[in-house]
């Protein structure tokens, strides 16, 4: 098993009273490696930030137990937990300057000066910003306040590090810049981080593992590959990434679809869900035969992608991403028709 | 600058002058005019049934800091002066301090209750402002005397067997001063904590700060302009309070407000009373100087 460095077990928040209250955390139970790159991932609401606060202490659980290498943290406050939380809002101290907010963390540990000074130089040097050690945080960019966030959680070199959406804020080149700071940094210094989103995009690209989150309840934990290809339910499917959901009955031979067409190798009983990722419809020629017929409805153009919006003979609709054609080739026309395969492996079946 | 851009430069200047004319018409008028009669004032002979006889004399000046003996004409210390100066001073100070122990709490908790309860509770805070100072500063008295509510409730309660001595003491000036001015503290604290953003409280917590220290290294420096704010609002008045001393102090707790009223009353001395008021200006002005100095080293730093 792997070395586990924080743990929530069975940790339930409620907020409100009597019948009022809501669970934004049911029985959650969760396990995170040391060095990981754990990512909890969400809509707003599902409980992901809740299950941040209460590691880091701000929160107290209603019932359950948040474990840190293995010893009960429950009731330590957030002052006495090895603990670093990088703020949405950076909440950067405006009264301190950088350099004094980076060393906030080590001072207020007791740390001898000439130690938190060296600390500081070398946090500010590994988030780039040696050359703003003087100026107060309110003189620098939103990407500037956000190194200085990550440098000052840092620091006090936590056991774990708390990421409460620290890039929500950026615009979108700055944020793809940081994703790969972040990995850099998580990477240089070997601490595991807890990285809360809700943009799925950033979730994939950026963790060892992830954790789906809806309705206070943990959904499904696995790496980004796992999540993608294998999602357990209807919610992590739609969540991550775009997909086709197509009712079908299950059989002997495999899933019936409402139009007719049998899909093989699919192991289900029943009335159930199948999912689709619409990279892994493959158009063929409308007459091949084992193809399903489609006819194409609507062509939304994203550069090098094309979506197909296709339309079975029963009506349901599914869509499919295909490679834009290249310049000068003439590509498909709404009202073609066309034919359809399933990439072997890629249909899923979902429990509801 | 492009002829129209100068334009434009000159005529929102000249727009700034009439809009404040009205305002430097009547601070000219109504503070710097009868200042200056003042300082006139205090240059001149005292008249033998009060006002001022128009010859030039440093008398007013040099009986602030020292008097004369009738008999043997030597100079000494003013020590009753020095007395007054001092007991103001150190009862202004003693004041702010306490209405700033008292207030920042009371700020705290209103600025951190839901914006609607927040209203009230201001509301409650402005309430003796209704009332007017001599009605609240008798009511006091009122409390505090030996057979007083004060007295009866500690006396029932079994803290003290006899009644404390507490009208005409300094204590009494101070309850009254602090009871007084606690609304000025109270306001502009609250103006800087409702602007502080709660969320450092949980970054200050997540850096291994303890409550004192959040409280001291990131709550304090903070709200610093408000804190500034209030000691100024507050200090200020109390070193020209009158009513408060001449009624609770009952005569024997002059503070620099009754010595001045005394040299235009019964001492008859307009020369030494402009002097004294002079004296105090400087004292308040030293105040402001170093609120200004605090705040621009605000600025200084971002």
């Amino acid at each position: 098993m792997a070395d586990v460095t924080i743990e929530a077990r069975n940790t339930i928040k409620a907020f409100g009273q009597g019948a009022q209250a809501v669970r934004a955390l049911d029985d959650v139970s969760i396990q995170i490696n040391r060095g990981e790159f754990f990512t909890l991932l969400g809509p707003s609401g599902c409980g992901k930030t809740t299950l941040l606060r209460l590691i880091a202490g701000f929160e107290m659980p209603t019932s359950g137990q948040i474990l840190l290498d293995g010893a009960d943290i429950t009731d330590l406050p957030p002052n006495r937990r090895p603990v670093n939380t990088v703020f949405q809002s950076y909440a950067l101290f405006p009264h301190l300057t950088v350099a004094e907010n980076v060393g906030f963390g080590l001072t207020m540990q007791g740390r001898p000066k000439a130690e938190v000074a060296a600390t500081v130089a070398h946090m500010l040097a590994l988030v780039k910003l040696e050359a703003m050690a003087n100026r107060k945080t309110s003189q620098l960019s939103g990407g500037q306040q956000q190194r200085v966030a990550l440098a000052r959680a840092l620091a006090p070199k936590p056991k774990v590090l708390l990421l409460d959406e620290p890039l929500s804020a950026l615009d979108l080149k700055l944020r793809k810049e940081m994703q790969v700071e972040l990995k850099r940094l998580q990477t240089e210094t070997g601490i595991t981080f807890v990285f809360v989103t809700h943009d799925q995009e950033e979730a994939l690209t950026m963790s060892d593992r992830i954790g789906v989150m809806s309705a206070g309840k943990l959904q499904q934990v696995g790496s980004p590959k796992d999540i993608y290809t294998r999602p357990v339910n209807r919610f992590v499917a739609g969540f991550i990434g775009e997909t086709n959901f197509l009712p079908a009955t299950g059989g002997a031979g495999g899933a019936k679809l409402g139009c007719g067409a049998v899909i093989d190798g699919v192991a289900a009983n029943g009335a159930v869900t199948l999912t689709i990722r619409p990279e892994q419809v493959r158009l063929t020629a409308a007459a091949e035969p084992g193809a399903i017929p489609a006819t194409v409805t609507l062509l939304v153009y994203f550069g090098t992608d094309t979506h197909l919006h296709l339309a079975l003979p029963d009506g349901a609709s599914i869509v499919a991403r295909v490679q834009s054609p290249a310049t000068g080739e003439a590509g498909l026309a709404q009202g073609q028709q066309v034919g359809l395969r399933f990439a072997p492996g890629a249909v899923q079946v979902l429990e509801d | 600058m492009s002829p129209a851009e100068d334009r434009q430069a000159r005529l929102s200047a000249r727009n700034g002058w009439l809009l404040s004319a009205p305002a430097l018409v009547i601070l000219t008028i109504a503070a710097i005019g009868p200042l200056l009669i003042v300082l006139v004032y205090s240059f001149l002979t005292p008249g033998d049934y009060g006002n001022v006889v128009w010859e030039f004399s440093w008398n007013g000046w040099k009986s602030v800091f020292v008097e004369e003996d009738i008999f043997e004409g030597t100079l000494s210390l003013a020590d009753a002066h020095l007395t007054i100066f001092w007991r103001s001073l150190s009862l202004s100070i003693l004041t702010t301090v306490l209405t700033f122990l008292v207030g920042f709490p009371t700020a705290w908790w209103i600025a951190t209750k839901p914006p609607k309860a927040r209203a009230f509770w201001l509301f409650l805070i402005t309430l003796p402002f209704w009332t007017n100072i001599l009605v609240r500063t008798f009511a006091i008295n009122q409390i505090i005397r030996n057979e007083g509510v004060l007295n009866s409730l500690l006396i029932w309660a079994g803290v003290i067997d006899s009644p404390i001595q507490l009208t005409y003491t300094p204590t009494a000036l101070l309850i009254g001063m602090v009871y007084v001015y606690l609304p000025l503290m109270v306001l502009p604290l609250f103006a800087a904590i409702d602007r502080f953003d709660m969320r450092l409280l949980e970054a200050g917590y997540d850096l291994y700060a303890s409550r004192w220290q959040v409280l001291r290294r990131i709550i304090l420096p903070i709200v610093k302009p408000g804190i500034i704010a209030g000691s100024i609002l507050v200090l200020v008045p109390c070193l020209g309070a009158y009513v408060t001393p001449r009624i609770l102090g009952g005569g024997k707790m002059m503070m620099l407000g009754n010595f001045i009223e005394l040299q235009f009353g019964q001492g008859r001395n307009w020369p030494l009373g402009a002097a004294l008021s002079i004296v105090l200006l400087v004292i308040v002005t030293a105040a402001l100087l170093i609120y200004v100095r605090a705040l621009s080293g605000e600025k200084r730093h971002g």
